[in-house]
């Protein structure tokens, strides 16, 4: 195995395509366990840690691109009023010496069914920026993971950045794991209102062979607001609707049991949690804390 | 592979670039203060600052160390004297088998240096990614408060 260490993005993109099947590595929490449980012996390890224009975000048009390299822990202490959701799932994370190194785009290359960063991405609307010695590509989040670990980047592409619209409306993350920290989800749940469209996102992990989104029950919350006038009234839910909601979340999800959990299991966590983080959200709306990007 | 480990320049060879950081610190240059316990980042037992942040160094590959800042909990104390922190968990009885103490250690310097009166749900966010099997817990968050007050009065009798 041989290692490459490129000093600039443009000798990163060179070397991806001259070794397709380079490894890129950047805080290692997937790959370096890999390595180490010697599951994996890439031909090539790419380490992107020395490409200074990774590490930096930036607002980009109507959306913020945050480089590959920005870790959870700067994401969570500069990005948590504008991307809360995302702020949140960063915050269930591994512990403080995870998030110290690790990377959404991290998530996404590995694109584990289980990944944290997954369903705040897809709750609003994310694209992914490949760059390869080609060009470039925005891949819309929902395009993005095509298996369990699989996604849409060609051998020759590298992760540059995500691109994230702020927060229009309130945003909520929940998990469920056996504790506070350190922990893979059993199955975690994403929800982003977007007063500005009228629209609903709501997408879980741990719960199908890929992070999802729940777009029946995306739908049905939207319609339901926009017809009782709810997104201006802003008046109390209906229960009937809370509930609906939530069997629709379940509804979509097409989990299998193991080690973590039973299928019946995340199942039934996903409609609690997509009625719980519904109520939060709605609370927030309703007290007016909307985040608008500024 | 040159990098600066407590303040030291090394420069070690016959390093493979894929193996840890930790694997490198412990069995090419001589410093096992860091423990190899789970080798994959969920313990903290390998803890060290990385360009003075703590990672666990498990999960570090050697090779993305090089011309890197590394400290280690061998890098804390003096020759002659204990650092701060580790007083207040030797005072405390915060080491009972050890083997999570290490990272401990590093991970509550760290604490200290960012927040010198941490709040008790602060301490265990903080040493959130570090398990200790004897289950010392108590022990452990008696000694970061230890550490907290002697350096506060240290600093305070400094000035």
């Amino acid at each position: 195995m041989e290692f490459l260490r490129p000093a600039t993005w443009d000798d990163a993109l060179a070397a991806k395509a001259e070794h397709p099947g380079a490894l890129p590595i950047s805080g290692g929490t997937d790959v370096m366990v890999e390595i180490n449980f010697d599951a994996t012996r890439p031909d090539y390890l790419l380490d992107l840690t020395r490409i200074d224009e990774l590490t930096d975000w930036s607002p980009d048009g109507e959306r913020l691109r945050i480089g590959a390299g920005v870790t959870y822990t700067r994401l969570i202490a500069e990005l948590a009023d504008q991307l809360p959701g995302l702020a949140m799932a960063s915050r269930t994370v591994g512990s403080p010496q995870i998030r110290n190194r690790g990377t959404v785009a991290g998530n996404l290359g590995s694109a584990s069914p289980a990944g944290d960063a997954h369903p705040p991405l897809l709750a609003d609307d994310a694209v992914v920026e490949a760059h390869s010695t080609r060009g470039v590509r925005h891949i819309p989040i929902t395009e993005f993971y095509t298996g369990v670990k699989r996604n849409a980047l060609e051998p020759d592409e590298l992760i540059a950045a995500v691109l994230v619209p702020p927060a229009d409306g309130p945003q909520q993350f929940s998990k469920i794991g056996t504790r506070n920290a350190m922990v893979i989800s059993v199955t975690a749940f994403g929800l982003a209102l977007h007063p500005s469209t009228n629209t609903v996102g709501a997408a879980f992990g741990s719960a199908a062979p890929t992070p999802r989104r729940a777009t029946d029950a995306e739908a049905f919350l939207a319609a339901e607001l926009t017809e009782s006038g709810r997104w201006d009234t802003r008046a109390e839910l209906d229960p009937a609707v809370v509930s609906r909601f939530g069997a629709l979340v379940a509804e979509a999800a097409s989990p299998i049991d193991d080690v973590r959990g039973t299928a019946d299991y995340r199942t039934h966590a996903l409609s609690v949690m997509a009625r719980r983080t519904l109520v939060w959200a709605w609370t927030d709306y309703r007290r007016n804390r909307v985040r608008t990007c500024a | 592979m040159k990098c600066t480990v407590n303040g030291q320049p090394q420069e070690i060879d016959d390093v493979w670039e894929g193996e840890s950081l930790l694997y490198a610190l412990r069995e090419r240059m001589g410093l096992p203060g860091s423990k190899n316990a789970c080798e994959q980042g969920e313990c903290g037992s390998c803890t060290v600052y990385l360009d003075g942040t703590p990672v666990c160094a498990c999960l570090v590959a050697a090779g993305q160390a090089a011309d890197r800042d590394v400290v280690t909990v061998e890098g804390l104390g003096g020759e002659e004297e204990l650092h701060p922190v580790q007083q207040a968990f030797l005072d405390a009885g915060a080491v009972q088998c050890g083997f999570c103490t290490p990272g401990l250690l590093v991970a509550t310097h760290d604490l200290l240096e960012r927040e010198p009166q941490p709040s008790d749900p602060e301490i265990r966010e903080a040493l959130a990614g570090n398990l200790c099997r004897c289950t010392g817990y108590e022990k452990i968050l008696d000694a970061v408060r230890q550490a907290a007050t002697t350096t506060a009065q240290a600093k305070a009798g400094q000035e």
